[in-house]
C-alpha cells in the first residue's frame, strides 16, 4: 500500500478490504481505542494562502460508502469534529461549514469539483470516505490543494465505530504535524472534579453535595466518572504517561488523602502520601517527568508543601513558614515549585528550588490575593494564577521572563484554577461566567473561549500533558 | 465497724437537718454538744470543768457532678449532631483569629465535652465562596487546627479532637452576599464518637 497518493478509489477500496482488522472492542475502563493509521501519510507540499495568512479550510461531511444510517452518521461527526479540531488550533481559517452546504457532494474522493470550492475562496480542502464493515470502520482522508487540485495529505484509518470522533482527533494531530510542524491536543483529555450525579456525602447530617472525578476527550465529549465513592474529590492531576490521575481525596474515614489512581487498571487507588485522621494531604502535582509528587500537608502542624517520589518514598519537606503554603506546581524542568503563601498577609505567589533549600522568592506583586500557579509547558516560560479582581477572580499570566503580568479572563463571572494544555498554547479553567461553574478552555492569548462541561458544576480542570 | 455505721448516721441526720450545702463545709466541724453559756462557767467554784470533746469528721473530697444527661440518651451520634449541641465559631474573612465571642463560644463548647468526657468531637474548617478552592483547603485546615489548639487550652484532651478541612466545597448557606459569607466562614463541630 504505497505510493498511491492519487490512484484511483476502486483500487483503494481493494485495498481496504484486504486489511486486517484487529478487535478493538473497549471495556468500560479502557479508553477508546485509537484508530490506526494503515500507511504512512502521502501527498506533500504545505497548503498555503496568498496572503500570507492563516491558509483558508474547508470541511464538509466526509462521504459513505454506503449510505445506510450509521454511515451517515459517522461521516457527518467526523466532518463537523474534524473542523472543531482544527479550527482549536487556528493555525487555519476555518470556513463554516453551512457555507457550503450548497456545493454538490462528489461521488468520490476523487471527483471534487474543484472551481467551486474556488469560488468559496477555500485554499485547502479536506475530504475523506467512509465504509464502514461491521463495526469495523475505514475512514480514507485527503487534504487537498485547491489550487494547484493535488493532494498535500493522503492516509486511511481503520478503528471501529464506536467513537468515530477519535478518527477526526487523530486526523487532526497528524494534519498539523505534516502541514505546520505543531503537536496538536485533539487526543489529549480533561479531568475535573464534577457534582454533576447529585450524590450527597454519606455518614453526615447536613445536607452535602458531593464531587467525583471524571475524564472527558479535550473538548468536553465522552465524560466519564472516574471514582465512585460518594465522598469529596478534588484537585486531579493527570500523570505525565497519561495513566494515572492523583486527585485529594475524603474517601477513607472522611479525612482528606491523596489518592494514586492507574485508570486503564481498575486496580484500587494508591495513597503515596501516607495520610492518617491527623496527616492529611491535598492538591497532588506530578513533576514533569512523573517520577515525584508535590503537595500540600499538615503533618507538621501547619500547611507545608512536601515532596515525595511517585511510589510514596523519600518524603521532603519544601517550605518552612509559620504562614500557609499551598498549592503547588512544578517548572517544566521540575527543577523549581511554584506555590501559594501567606507569609505577607495574603495569599501569593512563591517561587523556591524544588530541593527546598534556597529562599523562595515573591512574583505577584500587585495581587490582593494570587492563588492555584501553573507552570506552562516549554517553550512558553509562564505561570498562570487566579487573581482576585473585585468580587470574583481572573485568570491572569506571569512571564517568568519579563516578570510582567497580563489578563487572559476580564471579570466576566469568577475564573479560577487554570491548567494548561500539554503545549502551552491553551488553558483550562474553571468559570461561573454562566451561572453555574464550569470548565472553559481558551488560547493563551484569550481568544477562542469554548465551553466543555454543561452538566451540574465542575471544578479544577487539569490537562493531559 | 460501728464508728464508721455513726458517721454515717451522723451524715444522714445533718443532711437531712441543713441539706447538701452544709456536708460540704470543712472550716465548722460540729460539735457533740452546745457549749455552756459562759457565766454558768465562771460561776462554777472549784475545779474547772472539763473542756468539751470536740467531734469532728472529715467530709470526703468535693468532685464535680456526674453528668445530669447521660449521652446515651440522647439518641444517636446524627440526633446530637442535629441539636446542634457543639456551637460553630465564626471568622473573619482570609483568618484563623478566634474573637471574644467566639472564645466565648468555646468555653461553652469545653464545658460540654467536660461534660460529655466520651464524645470524639471532628473539628471542621470551612471557608466563605470568595477564597479560591485550592487556597481555602489550607485556610480550613488552619481554622480547624486553631480551634482545636484552643479547646486543647481549655483542658480537652487532644486525642478526643480531630480536625478536617472542607475549604469552601461545602457552604451552609448557598447564598453570595457577606450575610451568606459570614456564616460559611466557620469552625463546625460534629461528634463522631459517643
Amino acid at each position: 500500500m504505497t505510493n498511491r497518493s492519487l490512484l484511483p478509489a476502486a483500487v483503494s477500496l481493494a485495498a481496504v478490504a484486504a486489511l486486517t482488522i484487529a478487535s478493538l472492542a473497549a471495556s468500560p475502563q479502557q479508553p477508546a481505542p485509537a484508530p490506526s493509521g494503515q500507511q504512512s501519510a502521502e501527498g506533500s507540499g504545505r497548503i498555503t494562502s496568498d496572503s500570507g495568512g492563516r491558509p483558508r479550510l474547508a470541511v464538509p461531511d466526509f462521504l459513505v460508502a454506503a449510505p445506510d444510517a450509521e454511515s451517515k452518521a459517522i461521516a457527518a461527526t467526523i466532518g463537523q469534529v474534524l473542523w472543531d479540531d482544527l479550527n482549536f488550533e487556528r493555525e487555519f481559517d476555518m470556513i463554516p461549514r453551512d457555507t457550503y452546504a450548497s456545493i454538490p457532494v462528489p461521488a468520490s474522493i476523487d471527483a471534487v469539483p474543484f472551481d467551486r470550492w474556488r469560488e468559496l475562496g477555500a485554499q485547502g480542502l479536506l475530504l475523506g470516505t467512509v465504509r464502514k464493515t461491521g463495526t469495523a470502520v475505514t475512514v480514507q482522508v485527503r487534504l487537498f490543494n485547491v489550487a494547484g487540485q493535488t493532494a498535500a495529505f493522503s492516509k486511511e484509518y481503520s478503528g471501529t465505530a464506536a467513537n468515530p470522533r477519535t478518527f477526526a482527533h487523530t486526523i487532526s494531530d497528524e494534519i498539523h504535524k505534516q502541514q505546520r510542524s505543531l503537536t496538536g491536543v485533539a487526543r489529549t483529555k480533561l479531568t475535573f472534579s464534577s457534582d454533576r450525579d447529585g450524590e450527597r456525602m454519606k455518614g453526615t447530617v447536613y445536607d452535602r453535595r458531593i464531587k467525583e472525578i471524571y475524564i472527558a476527550d479535550y473538548d468536553g465529549a465522552n465524560p466519564r466518572r472516574i471514582t465512585v465513592n460518594k465522598s469529596l474529590n478534588i484537585n486531579p492531576a493527570w500523570s505525565s504517561d497519561g495513566k494515572a490521575i492523583a486527585y485529594t481525596s475524603y474517601r477513607r474515614a472522611n479525612f482528606p488523602d491523596i489518592y494514586v489512581q492507574r485508570i486503564y487498571d481498575g486496580t484500587p487507588p494508591e495513597s503515596p502520601a501516607h495520610g492518617t485522621d491527623r496527616i492529611h494531604n491535598f492538591l497532588p502535582a506530578w513533576s514533569p517527568d512523573g517520577t515525584r509528587l508535590a503537595f500540600m500537608s499538615n503533618r507538621d502542624g501547619n500547611a507545608e508543601i512536601y515532596v515525595i517520589d511517585a511510589n510514596g518514598s523519600n518524603p521532603r519537606r519544601i517550605t518552612r513558614h509559620p504562614g500557609i503554603d499551598a498549592t503547588p506546581t512544578w517548572s517544566p524542568a521540575g527543577n523549581q515549585i511554584a506555590f501559594t503563601s501567606d507569609r505577607s498577609g495574603s495569599p501569593q505567589i512563591y517561587i523556591v528550588d524544588a530541593d527546598g533549600l534556597g529562599q523562595p522568592q515573591r512574583i505577584t506583586t500587585d495581587e490582593s490575593w494570587a492563588d492555584r500557579a501553573t507552570w506552562s509547558p516549554s517553550p512558553f516560560n509562564e505561570i498562570a494564577y487566579a487573581a482576585r479582581s473585585g468580587p470574583g477572580f481572573d485568570i491572569k499570566i506571569y512571564d517568568v521572563g519579563s516578570r510582567g503580568s497580563r489578563l487572559l479572563t476580564h471579570g466576566e463571572g469568577s475564573n479560577e484554577s487554570p491548567a494548561f494544555s500539554p503545549t502551552g498554547r491553551h488553558l483550562a479553567f474553571a468559570s461561573t461566567r454562566l451561572g453555574n461553574q464550569q470548565i472553559f478552555v481558551v488560547d493563551r492569548e484569550g481568544n477562542g473561549l469554548k465551553q466543555v462541561t454543561k452538566e451540574g458544576n465542575n471544578f479544577t480542570p487539569n490537562w493531559s500533558r | 465497724m460501728p464508728r464508721h455505721r455513726l458517721t454515717v448516721l451522723f451524715l444522714a441526720i445533718a443532711l437531712a437537718a441543713g441539706g447538701a450545702g452544709s456536708a460540704c463545709k470543712k472550716k465548722n466541724p460540729p460539735v457533740a454538744r452546745p457549749t455552756p453559756p459562759p457565766p454558768d462557767t465562771d460561776m462554777t467554784a472549784g475545779r474547772p470543768p472539763a473542756p468539751p470533746e470536740p467531734v469532728t469528721e472529715t467530709p470526703p473530697v468535693s468532685v464535680p457532678p456526674e453528668p445530669t444527661i447521660s449521652s446515651a440518651d440522647m439518641g444517636s451520634l446524627d440526633d446530637i449532631n442535629k441539636k446542634g449541641i457543639l456551637q460553630p465559631v465564626f471568622f473573619e474573612f482570609d483568618s484563623a483569629e478566634m474573637s471574644s465571642d467566639g472564645q466565648a463560644v468555646m468555653a461553652k463548647n469545653a464545658e460540654t465535652m467536660k461534660q460529655y468526657t466520651t464524645w470524639v468531637v471532628s473539628i471542621e474548617g470551612h471557608c466563605d465562596e470568595r477564597g479560591t478552592a485550592e487556597y481555602n483547603l489550607a485556610l480550613g485546615e488552619r481554622r480547624a487546627l486553631s480551634v482545636r489548639q484552643y479547646l486543647v487550652s481549655l483542658g480537652i484532651a487532644a486525642e478526643r479532637l480531630r480536625t478536617v478541612s472542607y475549604g469552601k466545597e461545602f457552604p451552609f448557606d448557598p447564598g453570595h452576599g457577606e450575610s451568606s459569607w459570614s456564616r460559611n466562614r466557620r469552625a463546625n463541630f460534629v461528634v463522631t464518637a459517643k
